[in-house]
């Protein structure tokens, strides 16, 4: 695995400082002395069931705030937000892709897509996001699903639809959980080259959390939970 | 707003079942008081109306409310019978002239009212079709009955028996209907309406036989004595009243004592009215009484039971609202998954809330439209509902 050095010495995108962070009444404690993602750079978080990977991306994206120390994106304090700008903040900066694709079975795929557009005052829904989710709908080959519901599509399309959601906003931050862990080998390929060519495209970052070892080498570094080192 | 309620409406037609029962469920409970409201009013006009139109009823001493369904309504409900005697009685004290009615057999199933010309006078009834009632055997009926029964001037009907296991009983006499009368939105238009002299006919107490001097079978003749033939019950009585035998029917006795159900009383004015029920305040024989009491007395008791069946459907409509309630928490419980992705998206609380209340005033809002709809029906009907409920 290699470092994308040219990367690291920019502003980082996301720079956690001494993150400590304990569930109420729980006996779990997840610390993070220092972890820095930049803008294109692509890093996979991988660490044991219950090591607090999820937690992390809860707390990156500011659901979760730390008992201590910082978590900034693109310069901002997110502990500092309010919960409303927060909420601003995470649906208009950050995009989520999840393992089991969290689609809306009551929704089409265009409207499972516009999701976010529908739920968030922050974000305004009109005729150039349209055409944006034809767009990224075509890009990963799902545009003629789009007037379909999540019933009559195979695994590698919901997850596709659920790529399209997170990259709607056109995010500077994608934060995925486990999302190649319900798809097959050619899948799991297929769906990461996807995510890569649409973070290169926005220039984001990726964090993604995951259990598949053989796609490790693909990104530029990869966090062992366990250790909790960067391992280049 | 408009996301929520685009996102709501997705929801709902998504879940069409479970849509369709809350819309089911919201509906029924506005629509059963306010249909049951608009119809108890509608009766209670109608109840009222023709009440109020009828200043007074005599009738023989006894329940007051049989005595006006019997009259106003037609009930089946027979009231204790008075005597043609009391037309008379009525009509020389020289304060109101009097309708006979007799209100007791029935056509297929519809009320057969022996009466005078005066009744359709006084109610008002006029001809649509054919022509008044000139002789015995004819009868002009309802507007509702000719529609029902597919009947016009020139068809017949059959009175029914009252007991069908009466072997001694009279036969049933064929009415020739000669005329058909306009809707009035009365308990009018479900009747067949005959001649005084007809009702007794049907009732046996007048009949027409051959003739008894003419005869040649003597297998008939009982005895003959000073002129007076008596036969025995070989004798053919006539089921049908026409041209070739209507002069052979004749009545026995004096018709001053034949059977009447009722008089509709008509005052001269409201003081001749007062004296002659102050006339017959004390008679043990006879109750001259104001329907519009007696209707208003009924109303009072029906209302009462509408109270009560308010309470019900408002104890009813408070546990269908737990049970939607109910349907809405556990529907959220289903919906976790869906909830948890909008917060982790950056969705609010106040996202899910207006979600939610959308979807409770789509539910409304169709549960009420269909809730106008149902009550415009009923509104429009409510007349002829209530006649097919109560009458």
């Amino acid at each position: 695995m290699q470092v994308n050095a040219e990367a690291l010495e920019q502003t980082p995108l996301l720079d956690i400082q001494s993150l400590l962070f304990q569930y109420p009444r729980g006996s779990f404690q997840l610390k993070v002395p220092e972890l820095k993602l930049s803008k294109g750079e692509k890093v996979a978080v991988i660490g044991p069931s219950g090591s607090g990977k999820t937690t992390l991306l809860n707390l990156i994206a500011g659901i979760y705030l730390p008992d201590h120390g910082s978590v900034q994106i693109d310069g901002q304090l997110i502990s500092r937000l309010n919960d409303a700008a927060r909420r601003d903040f995470r649906i208009t900066r950050i995009g989520f892709v999840f393992q089991d694709f969290q689609l809306l079975d009551y929704l089409t795929i265009r409207d499972n897509i516009l999701y976010p557009y529908r739920i968030s005052r922050a974000l305004k829904l009109d005729a150039s996001v349209r055409q944006r989710v034809e767009s990224l709908a075509d890009n990963m080959g799902i545009s003629d699903k789009l007037d379909r519901r999540i019933h009559s599509l195979s695994q590698g399309e919901k997850q596709r639809a659920a790529i399209c959601r997170a990259m709607l906003t056109n995010p500077d931050l994608i934060l995925a959980d486990e999302a190649t862990g319900n798809l097959d080998p050619d899948n799991k390929t297929h769906i990461l080259d996807l995510l890569f060519q649409n973070v290169d495209q926005n220039d984001a970052g990726l964090l993604a959390v995951t259990h598949d070892h053989e796609l490790l080498d693909r990104f530029d570094r990869v966090i062992d939970f366990n250790t909790f080192r960067s391992a280049s | 707003m408009r996301q929520s309620f685009y996102l709501s409406w997705q929801y709902l037609i998504f879940n069409r079942i479970k849509f369709g029962i809350l819309v089911a469920c919201v509906t029924l409970i506005a629509f059963m008081p306010l249909a049951l409201h608009i119809l108890l009013n509608e009766s209670e006009q109608q109840l009222r109306a023709r009440a109020v139109d009828t200043p007074l009823l005599l009738g023989r001493q006894g329940s007051a409310l049989d005595l006006v369904m019997n009259s106003l309504y037609f009930d089946d409900e027979v009231p204790e019978l008075i005597t043609h005697r009391a037309v008379n009685d009525i009509e020389n004290n020289g304060l109101a002239y009097a309708v006979p009615l007799y209100v007791r057999f029935e056509a297929r199933g519809f009320p057969i009212i022996g009466t005078s010309l005066d009744y359709f006078q006084y109610r008002g009834l006029r001809l649509a079709q054919g022509r008044m009632l000139g002789l015995l055997g004819e009868a002009v009926i309802g507007a509702e009955v000719a529609k029902r029964l597919d009947i016009e001037p020139g068809n017949s009907l059959v009175s029914s028996p009252e007991n069908l296991f009466d072997i001694a009983g009279i036969y049933p006499l064929k009415i020739k209907v000669v005329g058909v009368l306009k809707h009035s939105n009365s308990a009018d238009d479900l009747g067949v309406f005959v001649d005084l002299k007809t009702a007794w006919v049907i009732q046996g107490l007048g009949h027409g036989h051959e003739d008894l001097e003419k005869t040649r079978d003597s297998s008939v003749i009982l005895k003959r004595e000073q002129g007076r033939v008596t036969a025995n019950a070989k004798l053919t009585h006539y089921t049908e009243i026409n041209q070739n035998n209507i002069n052979s029917f004749h009545f026995h006795g004096d018709l001053s004592a034949y059977p009447l159900t009722a008089l509709l009383v008509i005052p001269r004015d409201k003081k001749s009215g007062t004296l002659l029920r102050g006339r017959y305040i004390e008679d043990d024989r006879y109750q001259l009484i104001r329907p519009a009491e007696v209707v208003d007395g009924l109303m009072e008791n029906i209302f009462r039971i509408k109270y009560v069946i308010d309470a019900v459907m408002i104890i009813v409509g408070l546990t269908t609202i737990l049970a939607v309630i109910l349907v809405f928490i556990l529907s959220l419980r289903l919906r976790q998954s869906e909830i948890s992705t909008m917060f982790r998206m950056g969705g609010s609380r106040m996202t899910l809330v207006q979600m939610l209340a959308a979807e409770i005033l789509i539910i409304v809002m169709v549960s009420a439209l269909l809730n106008m709809m149902l009550l415009t029906m009923v509104s429009q009907y409510s007349n002829e509902l209530v006649r097919l409920l109560i009458f």
